[in-house]
């Protein structure tokens, strides 16, 4: 995968550097891309098993991080998002529950608001990428039940969260 | 409130065993040193009289720890006092007056018969030499720390004019332990953290009690089937109901000053909103109409509005609606984040966790002058609960690992450490005055 891209991105400089030959004085070197490339969870022609659940390597990832008071979910955890979409897509009997949660600061009640709003996030996200609403329940434990009993950004940022936790797998 | 020097008073720490394990009681007070209005008393170890043994209740230096965290009173210290007199005629004014004693209590616990023991007390004016009270209580010996409380509260009403509020439960909740082991309990102890008995424990979150206006209910939030869950519970009985577990959240309890009613925060509607149930007929109707999150509704004493916590100007701030419906007014223009009031003196002043930045501080906010006044000294300070008579806020701080509760008087001059448990002790909720 990596060294297709490579060529392609080679030739494409090469190509490009002779359309305006006029001006380049230097040959160059091929050019490493700047952004990883390789970023594709599901196979356009690949299904699921219900055993995948415990050893995809993205389906095992459960767990989706939010900034402080935030609620979008961030690009890193898009790929997660999108393979358990594709999952619930391919399993429509499969059920999951949304955990949200919060980190300790502010109010407790503002912040079972907070969890209920992650939820709802991955939620639609689930729902835009092929998971039916029918299968996605949300529950907010807003501060209450936190992995990290710490006072610090690096326990607060373990709290905040979404876990996507199966009811049912298939 | 800057510049704050702690002068540590005493410190006595006693050991409870509970059935659950060890608690530990700390009753650390914290005199922040600043304009000293607080009355000079004195109160004279009570003396027993009876045939039996003495209780085994101090029930003197209960009464002397009520006036000294009020913030209202000094009280002389027990190495200072020099004379024991137990009643009027043993009472040599001249010599408290050396003491620079404003008031003066003594009294004498005498058997009541069956078992049950009889408090005398008067309390006197150091300057008119003239006797203020002269009363006597009874009780079982079990029921002693109940009696000295009330001693408290008439002392504190016959000096200032205002009912006491140490004879007075609070509720709050604990866990222990962590992960998949931890144990919640719903608790109500004594207005100083003594007597904690449990109302619910649950291996599922519990959280945000709520007391009612005759102090024999708690509603509270329960996850026990999976999801949040408004509980209502009688104390006596220990009967309880299932009072709302709509889909999304069931929080937020409050109830309305005549006990007829219950704001709820649920959110089945798309985003949390305030609703309010009858309690007689258990409709609900929609208070408020936002796609922010509207939470933690307190009732105004005269029941006609209430107020609330909404992030609809982004972060959370205090709006004020009418319990009748219509628009909200923004209350709160101070402070990144204002959240959980809790309301005192008719209405003119309002207590909330304050954020600003990483720090959360319990402050008071003065509708009548428009000041805003910070009353605790911590990092993670929330959930305050005005005491019944305005006197104290009780809210929960964090301590190293753990969470305690504090209890500061109003002006966050005098502060005491009430409850220390093993793991997190949180949302204190001071009950309402109990009747005589």
């Amino acid at each position: 995968m990596k060294n297709t891209v490579r060529i392609l991105f080679a030739a494409m400089l090469v190509a490009g550097l002779g359309a305006c030959a006029k001006k380049a004085v230097k040959p160059s070197a091929p050019v490493e891309p700047a952004t990883p490339t390789d970023t594709t969870p599901v196979e356009e022609s690949g299904r699921y098993k219900v055993g995948d659940l415990d050893t995809d390597s993205c389906l095992r990832q459960r767990v989706i991080y939010f900034d402080l008071d935030r609620t979008e979910i961030k690009p890193e955890f898009q790929a997660q998002v999108a393979c358990h979409a594709e999952y619930l897509r391919q399993f429509p009997n499969a059920r999951v529950t949304l955990e949200g949660h919060a980190d300790e600061r502010g109010t407790r009640e503002y912040n079972l608001g907070l969890g209920e709003r992650r939820g709802n996030a991955v939620s639609g996200s689930l729902s835009a990428a092929g998971a039916s609403s029918g299968q996605l329940t949300v529950v907010s434990y807003g501060e209450e039940r936190p992995v990290d009993r710490g006072h610090d950004e690096s326990a607060w940022s373990k709290n905040r969260r979404v876990e996507i936790v199966y009811t049912s797998a298939n | 409130m800057r510049n704050r020097t702690l002068i540590r008073f005493g410190l006595l720490l006693l050991l409870l065993v509970s059935a659950n394990g060890a608690w530990a009681q700390g009753l650390t007070i914290e005199i922040n040193d600043g304009s000293r209005t607080a009355d000079p008393i004195a109160v004279v170890p009570f003396a027993f009289e009876g045939a039996g043994l003495p209780p085994e209740t101090d029930v003197s230096e209960i009464v002397r720890a009520d006036l000294a965290r009020s913030g209202k009173f000094f009280t002389l210290a027990r190495r200072d006092i020099v004379e024991f007199p137990t009643r009027e005629s043993e009472v040599k004014f001249a010599t408290w007056r050396l003491l620079k004693q404003n008031y003066l209590v003594v009294g004498r616990i005498a058997d009541a018969g069956d078992g049950a023991l009889r408090v005398e007390f008067e309390l006197f004016d150091v300057a008119r030499q003239s006797r203020m009270i002269g009363l006597a209580i009874s009780g079982q010996r079990t029921a002693m720390r109940d009696v000295a409380h009330q001693i408290a509260d008439l002392i504190y009403e016959k000096i200032l004019g205002v009912r006491g509020a140490f004879w007075t439960r609070i509720a709050y909740v604990t866990s222990v332990g962590l992960g998949q082991n931890t144990q919640y309990a719903l608790m109500v102890a004594d207005s100083d953290g003594f007597n904690p008995q449990v109302v619910v424990r649950s291996r599922e979150p519990l959280m945000s009690p709520a007391w009612s206006p005759d102090g024999r209910r708690l509603a509270y939030v329960s996850f026990e089937r999976g999801n949040s869950s408004v509980y209502l519970q009688d104390l006596s009985t220990g009967s309880r109901e299932l009072i709302s577990a709509q889909k999304g959240i069931n929080g937020g309890p409050a109830f309305s000053p005549d006990g007829t009613k219950l704001a709820l925060n649920l959110s089945y509607g798309g985003s949390p909103d305030i609703y309010i149930m009858d309690l007689a007929s258990r409709k609900s109707t929609k208070l408020t109409n936002h796609f922010a999150i509207d939470v933690e509704a307190a009732w105004m004493p005269d029941g006609r509005s209430l107020v609330f916590t909404s992030d609809r100007s982004g972060k959370p701030q205090l709006y004020e609606v009418s319990a009748a419906g219509g628009d909200a007014a923004r209350l709160t223009f101070q402070g990144q984040y204002n959240a959980r009031a809790t309301i005192c003196c008719d209405g003119k002043k309002i207590a909330m966790a304050q954020g600003n930045g990483n720090v959360y501080r319990i402050t008071v906010f003065d509708r009548t002058t428009g000041t805003y006044t910070e009353i605790s000294p911590g990092n993670v300070d929330e959930s305050p609960s005005f005491a019944p008579n305005g006197s104290m806020v009780l809210y929960a701080a964090t301590e190293g690992p753990r969470g305690v509760l504090y209890a500061v008087s109003a002006d966050g001059r005098v502060r005491q450490r009430l409850v220390l448990a093993d793991g997190d002790v949180r949302e204190p909720a001071w009950g309402p005055f109990r009747q005589r």
